[in-house]
């Protein structure tokens, strides 16, 4: 379903973040990408979103070039694509029901779908209290469900999650991961990237490792080794 | 989930959501809106005050160049109908733009109308004991450098037999000075609405650069979550629209107030024009040209400033 081929990604002039990286991920698997900070996971990540171009190489979603995409057409891409950002991402002038109900405004959801699926999806998330706060009133833990609320509304073919428990409790920790596990048992293909320890050793599912920007490990069933 | 694109009721689906998000966009950036709005106000102020100095100018132009006319005066012994046949030659060149005959009677009413409160004028016409004033034509031409030809056709033309005197020579100075001044009030009017315009458009241009530009981080996200370029410049196009519409009702205001209370003291150095009166007549006109300068810079800037951020 996504293919990796060959990527290298330098950033101007000399700094290498990806270099010559390939694999495949199947549809309806769940694949951890773990590794250092700096070793190319949120790369690799704004590649497939082309949100970046790669250097060199190419990147398939369903056998489609990514980057043969018309800058028009990539919202067709981009819409069948969950992704919850590091930074979150947020609409700073939206609140948090804005926010969410957004990305279904996007793609021509009926209100009705609106007003139904947004306080779900906020309830599954913990923060069904405060859908008319912004973003600058949340927490980090706040906002960064809030990202992961909105990933999840779209009900997307595959859930890119970048750190998306970084600022989260133990708590909320667990819950995440648990979502993103029953989302992928309903037929999502989940790419999560994390530098936490528990959850990769926990989730015993593949976990592709990288370091200086090049695979050095990939096993089904993995464990986090730095 | 696969949905219809591009269906009627997705349109109108769409469009209402993109103006209900301009509409909220303008509400909650209130201190942006507000900036923006009076940068507005004053982009339009601008442009209507062009508009009425240039009613002003025109009133003024054709004001003096109404005044400017040359006097042909007949023998005393020239009949009549010789002077009317002269008016009728004349009346058929295209340069002349009216002629009015003042026979002799005619100058002496105006004359003693004139002279009614001088009892020493009159007793001297009295004593005169005939009519000692001769008949004319007053001769109104299109331009002032027409004036030399006509009075040159009747000078040297088939008729100077009949001819005392034509007052071109006289006048000729400032005819010529006055036509100058008005062609050159009109032509500074030009430049001047066009570097004034200029600058108002600028002005505003830029603002709007500057309110999207603050919006940036924002384009990129919702290109991120996949949001259409429609769908992204839709509501920045929206506010767009009120804040033009918003400034407009604001300009249209002021001026209303302002020209109502010093419409009189302009009539001083304008005797004769009433610039609220001005105002109220063309009050359609303006309301045009103002939304038009309004709508239209809000809708171009934004259109304009939005399009590099749209390249994620």
């Amino acid at each position: 379903m996504i293919k990796f081929q060959n990527i290298t990604k330098i950033y101007n002039p000399t700094t290498v973040a990806l270099d010559n990286v390939s694999f495949n991920i199947e549809k309806k698997e769940f694949v951890s990408i773990t590794g250092r900070s700096g070793a190319g996971k949120t790369t690799l990540l704004k590649l497939l979103l082309a949100e970046e171009k790669p250097t060199r190489g190419r990147v398939f979603f369903d056998d489609q070039d990514v980057h043969k995409i018309e800058p028009e057409k990539l919202p067709q891409l981009r819409r069948r694509i969950g992704a919850i950002f590091q930074d979150y991402k947020l609409l700073p002038s939206k609140t948090v029901f804005e926010n969410v109900a957004y990305v279904l405004e996007v793609i021509g959801a009926s209100d009705l779908e609106i007003s139904r699926d947004v306080p779900q999806v906020l309830e599954i998330v913990g923060l069904s209290d405060k859908p008319e706060n912004f973003p600058q009133e949340l927490s980090g833990g706040e906002r960064q469900r809030v990202a992961i609320a909105r990933a999840l509304i779209i009900r997307p073919n595959v859930i890119l999650a970048d750190e998306p428990t970084g600022n989260l409790d133990p708590y909320h920790i667990r819950e995440v991961i648990n979502l993103l596990l029953k989302i992928n048992e309903m037929g999502t293909t989940v790419l999560l990237a994390t530098h936490n320890k528990e959850i990769i050793n926990n989730l015993g599912k593949r976990v592709i490792t990288l370091e200086k920007g090049r695979v050095i490990k990939d096993e089904e069933k993995g464990r986090f080794i730095f | 989930m696969k949905r219809k694109e591009g269906s009627f009721f997705n349109m109108f689906t769409s469009l209402k959501r993109v103006i209900r998000l301009g509409w909220l966009n303008f509400k909650r950036q209130s201190g942006l809106t507000l900036a923006t709005v009076s940068i507005m106000v004053m982009s339009i102020f601008l442009i209507t005050s062009l508009f009425l100095l240039q009613g002003m100018t025109n009133f003024l132009v054709s004001n003096l160049k109404e005044r400017v006319d040359i006097s042909v005066y007949f023998k005393k012994d020239s009949s009549e109908k010789d002077i009317l046949k002269v008016k009728t030659e004349l009346s058929e060149n295209p340069e002349v733009k009216n002629i009015e005959y003042i026979s002799k009677e005619e100058a002496l009413d105006r004359f003693t109308e004139r002279h009614k409160e001088d009892p020493i004028v009159i007793e001297s016409l009295a004593e005169v004991g005939r009519n000692p004033l001769l008949a004319s034509l007053n001769i109104k031409a299109w331009q002032a450098s027409q004036y030399e030809a006509i009075s040159n056709f009747l000078e040297k033309g088939p008729h100077q037999g009949l001819i005392e005197k034509v007052d071109y020579y006289q006048n000729k100075e400032i005819i010529e000075r006055i036509f100058k001044i008005s062609s050159n009030i009109s032509v500074s009017g030009i430049i001047f609405s066009f570097i004034f315009g200029l600058v108002a458009i600028l002005v505003a241009f830029n603002t709007i650069r500057l309110a999207i530009y603050s919006s940036r981080e924002e384009i990129s996200i919702m290109r991120l979550v996949g949001a259409s370029n429609w769908f992204i410049r839709g509501p920045f196009l929206i506010q767009g629209i009120i804040v033009g519409i918003a400034a407009t009702f604001f300009t249209l205001l002021i001026f209303a107030l302002v020209l109502f209370f010093f419409s009189p003291r302009i009539e001083v150095f304008l005797p004769g024009f009433n610039l609220f009166g001005y105002f109220r007549e063309h009050l359609f006109t303006l309301l045009f040209i103002q939304l038009a300068t309004g709508i239209g810079l809000g809708v171009i800037s934004s259109f304009i400033a939005i399009r590099k951020y749209l390249k994620v």
